[in-house]
């Protein structure tokens, strides 16, 4: 073409403008038709990162707090008088003296050492000051009583929670204008609570109970944390890889390696795709009719949840298994039975090993979404107010009443106390940082041994 | 294949494992049911863990309605114990639970929860009676002695002494027990009130219909929104959109007393002195129904019910009060029947 232009220049001297350094009026058109869609593409991008960073930014901004804890360090004398009436330190004679016993001993020694540092509490009755206490520390001495009673009688340095108005006030959520207003807090307890500060009564600490405490009640958000809930989705997790990876695989390699093509495969493989499309709840709808009033098994235990998750994930896992597998040139198969290898030798010595990352990163991406998942659980009684630890997982622990951690921002957000907001995205940080883990080591994995042809 | 070995030995493990724990029985109080009940029911479940050798019941939330549905499934150890309740249990319910053999139910009245109306902290006070909200957000008002349909937009076209101030009200949704108090309370109350209701009946409609009536609500303008989530949802609504009222239990404005201002009803302002009192017109009982086949069944059912209506937790001074339940003036009475276990009759 070019040699024919040149050749003959002067055939076509009625378009002397269509030369290629010179735009006609469609080529300008469609230069901006395609400037203009590279401009769609920015904006597109520009906004969906727009709203993850507001999204993070929102989490984050009211999550973080969640880790650090407005804690009391103070010395407190136990009065064996008080908590060992008859003297005996008989375990069941020390169980009649309640939480509320403790409550009293708590307030009295504050307000005792309060006296002897010398912090002035004017302007605030003793009750307030009983009220900075948080009501899961007199649960937490008694149990250490309890198990030791060699401790009463002594004077032991405790450490426990502040209120959550008070853990607010101490990281900015809660201010004076906001405490008239407030009739559960008052500005002198505030006054009170910045001399507390100054003498280093009151500190605010990394706050380890919010990942290691179970959920506490609306009355003390201080207290609660995702210990439980953190327990029950790994326990969750594990079971789930151990039932998916199994059925995913074997019903994969079936499928495309042993199967035979016809009609009953077809229906088989449009199902599965299909199955990948149904929504969570439905598969909590069929744990609940299954797992729970069929065979029986115990409500809001990991094992139901995990059943229900398997079930869930296990059609993403077999498509992507059964893509991983294809990826395996048929070359390798081939050369593999030319020696003289079986199709089980070819699948097992070759085919599966190749496929490996492939199979492992599908099923980390699958575990990551039913880590995320809280549809299902809701119809199985897994969300809900579990304050005891499920045993270990050989001790029937699998079958203990557990939460997940995307239960608990669920319930957590829709509490009553302003607290629990915190609380609640610092839970979600928790989720993100478990996801964003397991989504790495899935690409480290596919980056480490994704082999190509 | 290494890991086929693994992975069978592991799944032979956990299923030994798990019959092992079959065989052994559940130990822990199971709880469902109203989300308004939760609160005080997680108060007590905890306060109940720690001072008993009993494990910390486990109390899901879902709604009255759910919860006494999952109560009547049947009698087991995979079905709760016990359903809490911000309504009355209904003979419907009483007769699926006796076609599922739940046959004996408890029905315990633990305390009060008062209702109120609130808005922006930052707004205007407002001072209500029934009959502003029905006319604000009733289907039918009375105009100049009509029936019309409701036109109004601003609180100060009906009530001079309200302010002149876009109406919306965010309303319990059909599926809360706090529906019920709201239509009859509120609702039916306004309408009777503004003369709304003689009018109907006059018109020709039996007390009944007339009733239902009163309980239709206007669809124009967005004036009145159903909130189907729980009060923090309302909140928010609250927040987005100043103008809003919203409908909150009083233990939910107590936590939340710097962002809420609360309205006087007849002109009584909602504490847990004047819900008790009776003056504050709008409260509701709240219950939970214990499945009596579990009692000598399932460890600590018994203690657990017992510590709930005990002084130290249902009292009027105990941690329910302190959160915002009006306590029970007949409590005593509660703690006698629960320790006798006696089981509630049919509802007529």
């Amino acid at each position: 073409m070019t040699d024919a232009a040149a050749a003959n220049p002067p055939q076509n001297p009625a378009k002397p403008s269509s030369s290629l350094l010179k735009q006609t009026d469609r080529m300008k058109q469609r230069n901006a038709a395609e400037a203009r869609f590279k401009y769609y593409g920015i904006v597109a991008i520009c906004v969906s990162l727009s709203v993850l960073f507001i999204m993070l930014w929102t989490i984050f901004s009211d999550g973080l707090s969640a880790f650090r804890q407005a804690t009391f360090s103070f010395t407190v004398t136990l009065d064996a008088e008080r908590l060992d009436p008859d003297g005996n330190r008989q375990r069941d004679e020390m169980m009649r003296v309640t939480t509320i016993g403790y409550t009293g001993l708590l307030n009295d020694n504050l307000i005792a050492y309060l006296g002897e540092r010398g912090i002035s509490t004017e302007g605030v009755t003793d009750k307030e000051i009983a009220a900075f206490i948080s009501r899961d520390t007199p649960a937490r001495l008694r149990h250490m009583v309890i198990a030791d009673p060699s401790l009463l009688g002594q004077t032991i340095r405790f450490e426990g929670y502040a209120t959550g108005r008070i853990d607010g006030y101490l990281k900015g959520r809660v201010t004076r204008e906001i405490a008239l207003l407030d009739v559960n807090i008052s500005v002198a307890q505030l006054d009170l609570a910045d001399r507390m500060v100054d003498d280093g009564l009151l500190s605010l600490k990394f706050n380890w109970g919010f990942l290691t405490n179970p959920d506490a009640s609306d009355q003390r958000p201080e207290a609660s944390g995702l210990g439980v809930a953190m327990i029950g989705s790994a326990y969750m997790m594990l079971l789930v890889a151990i039932m998916v990876l199994p059925l995913g695989v074997s019903a994969s390699i079936y499928l495309e390696e042993f199967a035979p093509k016809n009609r009953w495969t077809d229906l088989i493989e449009v199902n599965i795709s299909n199955l990948a499309a149904v929504p969570s709840i439905v598969y909590g709808i069929l744990g609940l009719a299954i797992f729970i009033n069929f065979a029986q098994f115990p409500q809001s235990s990991p094992l139901v949840g995990a059943l229900v998750l398997t079930l869930m994930t296990l059609p993403t896992i077999i498509i992507a298994t059964r893509a991983a597998i294809r990826a395996v040139p048929p070359s390798i198969r081939d050369a593999a039975m030319g020696v003289g290898a079986s199709k089980m030798q070819v699948v097992f010595h070759h085919v599966l090993p190749l496929a490996a990352p492939g199979i492992l990163t599908g099923t980390i991406l699958g575990l990551a979404s039913a880590l995320g998942e809280t549809a299902p659980l809701l119809l199985i009684g897994m969300v809900a107010f579990v304050a005891n630890y499920p045993a270990g997982p050989f001790d029937g622990g699998i079958l203990d009443p557990a939460t997940a951690l995307p239960v608990q921002v669920y319930s957590w957000a829709s509490r009553a106390d302003p607290a629990f907001i915190e609380r609640s995205a610092g839970a979600i940080i928790v989720l993100l940082a478990f996801l964003l883990i397991m989504n790495i080591l899935a690409i480290v994995l596919r980056r480490r041994f994704e082999r190509r042809w | 294949m290494s890991l086929a070995k693994l992975s069978v030995s592991v799944l032979a493990i956990a299923a030994v494992s798990a019959t092992g724990a079959f065989a052994q029985s559940r130990d822990n109080v199971q709880i469902a049911g109203s989300s308004t009940v939760l609160p005080y029911a997680t108060i007590v479940a905890e306060a109940f863990g720690e001072n008993f050798d009993f494990p910390t019941p486990v109390v899901q939330g879902g709604g009255s309605g759910a919860g006494r549905a999952m109560m009547c499934e049947g009698v087991g150890e995979t079905t709760i114990d016990i359903a809490n309740s911000s309504s009355r249990i209904k003979q419907s319910d009483l007769d699926r639970c006796a076609s599922n053999g739940v046959t004996e139910v408890m029905e315990v009245r633990f305390g009060y929860d008062g209702i109120v109306f609130a808005s922006d902290i930052n707004g205007p006070a407002f001072a209500f009676t029934p009959g502003d909200l029905y006319n604000a957000i009733g289907a039918k008002v009375l105009v100049n002695g009509a029936l019309v349909d409701n036109a109004y937009s601003q609180w100060s076209e009906f009530n001079a002494s309200l302010p002149a101030q876009d109406i919306l009200v965010l309303s319990p949704g059909t599926k809360h027990g706090t529906r019920e108090v709201f239509d009859e309370r509120v609702l039916i109350a306004g309408c009777e009130e503004t003369g709304a209701m003689a009018a109907m009946v006059a018109g020709g409609m039996s007390e009944d219909d007339a009733e239902d009536a009163c309980m239709a609500v206007r669809t124009d303008n967005g004036r009145n929104v159903d909130i189907d989530g729980d009060y923090t949802e309302t909140l928010q609504r609250l927040e987005n959109d100043r103008n809003a009222i919203g409908v909150f239990g009083l233990s939910f404005y107590t936590n939340n007393t710097d962002k809420l201002r609360v309205a006087t009803m007849n002109g009584v302002v909602p504490s847990t002195e004047s819900v008790a009192s009776g003056e504050y017109p709008i409260s509701r009982p709240l219950f939970f129904y214990v499945k009596m086949a579990h009692l000598d069944v399932i460890p600590g059912l018994q203690d657990y019910v017992e510590f709930f209506v005990s002084d130290d937790m249902a009292g009027p001074n105990g941690p329910l009060a302190q959160y915002g339940l009006v306590s029970d003036p007949a409590l005593a009475a509660t703690q006698d029947m629960v320790r006798n276990r006696v089981a509630m009759g049919p509802l007529n």
